[in-house]
């Protein structure tokens, strides 16, 4: 199997992160070289169930009931711009 | 002696003496910090005036009363920033609660003083990453103390702190820990609340101390592990008293020397110092075994799987909206994400979401992810065997001493194949501790060179026993 070539644009674009143009080619050239590493993976005999994580935990509820959290203040405390005791975010709709 | 040089079990029993105070301790760590971090840069920053408040409160009745200890920049502790050596964070965030962690500190009497540097969200192994400053190794100012929690291992190497915390997704306690010279311990996956640590990988992510002793981190570790509510992959089981660990021979137990572990291109100086940790730890009367953990060789591939992978996840959540830095360039909602983002992480973050992103997207999962969690539980699979002949497993922590300052800069690939030996404990989920074990000549310096020591799942104590017993001798 060829080594993957990634669409940086596109993983960007999902990733959310507007790269510059130089970022964008660096990137690509890196990521292309450490996927042609890690897809040594494609070829690997793996007869195993996956794990999601190491330890025997699973489904994990707890008992419906309120407990403390923040107040409204505290969870606000940290927005980078709030308005009317809200968090403010760029208009969405005309 | 100074007291910031000094270990926690001796300053328990001067306070308790009364021949210093907590004040005593907090201000000699101060001063340690004043005249030092200039050239170390282990700290970010500390708050002196707190530390003193709640010195002055401390209830030296308690196990760990009176004791300052640093915190990694990932940890939240209330009224103090949490960078987590990114721009993401260091503008505009204080943190609003305790972390699970320092919860659980504080109510052991010991005190959080100072916030240490580190790769941003964790993410390297020479603190490089962090892009709020350089940390030097304290044996050689021109060389990395590892990472990513290079100002939690510098500080204590340093004598900059008494102690320290730690996070370790892949080595980021072991690897700092074994550059600089002292004791890191990543517990078994779930011994320790992670509530309050900002996540990067939370398959693989645990807290743990770093010490100038193993003694100390068995002090530590009883006051840190346990279950919290509020992490729910937190364990439910009994936490023994580590300290039982220390001052015990190690006759008889079996030491497993993975053969893949020990090949060629290690560093010679570090490969020498490890074959002499084991010939001392068989003239302590433990029995070397050979065994085999086959599936070594895709360790690295699994872990740059499914560590970027969560932690695209994870970081998601720095949106410019409830918190973190928030472009001020953008025109709508999706360049307001795309440039809050885009200025806000550095080139490693933004390389590690990329790639978990990626490996994620749709058509890939099965290639990449699904594999990796398949190559997971061979990796575990591998430990579970091995630990039918063995007690613990013992191996060099990482295949080099530090590296100067900028020499794996440029190379992303040739530093994540330098955690060959920490990632399968993080995989694998089980309790890792590396130890120093002598020093490797590079470039006219001694340099530190650390001695892993993996255990079964929830036997720290073996692990502990182990690594007292060696450094004792």
């Amino acid at each position: 199997m060829p080594a993957p070539q990634i669409d940086i644009h596109h993983i960007a674009k999902l990733s959310r992160l507007a790269l510059t143009d130089e970022e964008a080619k660096r990137y690509e050239e890196q990521l292309n070289r450490i996927l042609g590493h890690i897809d040594q993976l494609s070829s690997y005999p793996l007869d195993a169930e996956p794990s999601a994580h190491a330890m025997p935990v699973f489904d994990v509820i707890r008992a419906d009931v309120a407990r403390p959290g923040f107040t409204q203040q505290e969870a606000l405390s940290n927005a980078p711009r709030r308005a009317m005791d809200q968090f403010q975010i760029p208009k969405v709709i005309e | 002696m100074s007291l910031a040089s000094s270990t926690i079990a001796s300053l328990r029993q001067r306070l308790l003496a009364k021949e210093i105070s907590p004040r005593d301790i907090v201000s000699d760590v101060a001063q340690a910090i004043e005249k030092q971090n200039a050239s170390i840069g282990a700290y970010l920053s500390w708050d002196l005036e707190k530390a003193f408040a709640e010195a002055e409160k401390a209830d030296l009745s308690l196990p760990l009363g009176g004791i300052p200890i640093g915190i990694k920049d990932n940890m939240n502790v209330t009224g103090e920033p949490c960078t987590c050596g990114s721009k993401m964070l260091a503008e505009n965030y204080t943190a609003p609660y305790d972390a699970g962690a320092i919860t659980k500190l504080r109510s052991a009497g010991a005190v959080p003083f100072g916030r240490l540097n580190m790769d941003e969200f964790a993410m390297g192994s020479t603190t490089e990453n962090s892009a709020l400053g350089l940390t030097r190794n304290p044996h050689d100012l021109e060389r990395v103390p590892g990472g990513s929690s290079g100002g939690s291992a510098a500080a204590v190497a340093g004598d900059l702190a008494v102690a320290t915390l730690g996070s370790d997704t892949g080595g980021s306690i072991r690897q700092p820990a074994a550059l600089c010279g002292c004791v890191g311990i990543k517990p078994t996956y779930g011994r320790i609340s992670r509530f309050g640590l900002v996540a990067f990988a939370s398959s693989l992510d645990q807290i743990g101390p770093i010490t100038k002793t193993v003694e100390d981190s068995a002090l530590l570790l009883n006051h840190l592990c346990g279950k919290d509510a509020r992490d729910s992959t937190s364990l439910d089981v009994d936490v023994p008293d580590f300290t039982a660990a220390i001052g015990r021979d190690i006759k008889g137990l079996r030491i497993g020397l993975p053969k893949e572990y020990f090949i060629s291109g290690i560093h010679a100086g570090v490969s020498a110092a490890v074959k002499a940790a084991i010939k001392k730890l068989e003239s302590l009367g433990a029995i070397p075994v050979e065994i085999s953990l086959p599936h070594t060789d895709v360790g690295v591939s699994t872990y740059y799987i499914i560590a970027p992978a969560e932690a695209s996840a994870n970081l998601a959540r720095f949106d410019g909206v409830r918190y973190g830095h928030r472009s001020t360039a953008a025109n709508d909602l999706l360049e307001h994400y795309m440039m809050s983002r885009e200025e806000g992480f550095g080139p490693e973050v933004k390389r590690r979401i990329l790639l978990g992103t990626y490996v994620l997207s749709s058509g890939y999962y099965d290639a990449y992810y699904l594999k990796a969690q398949r190559a997971r539980t061979l990796i575990r699979q591998d430990f579970e065997k091995a630990f039918e002949q063995v007690d613990v497993i013992v191996s060099p922590t990482s295949p080099t001493p530090a590296h100067k300052l900028g020499a794996l800069k440029d190379n992303p690939l040739a530093a994540y194949l330098e955690d060959i030996f920490t990632i399968p404990a993080n995989l694998a989920g089980l309790p890792a501790l590396s130890l120093p074990c002598g020093t490797a000549d590079e470039g006219g310096k001694a340099l530190p060179v650390g001695l892993q020591i993996i255990g079964k799942p929830l036997d720290e104590m073996t692990v502990l026993r182990v690594a007292d017993a060696f450094e004792k001798a």
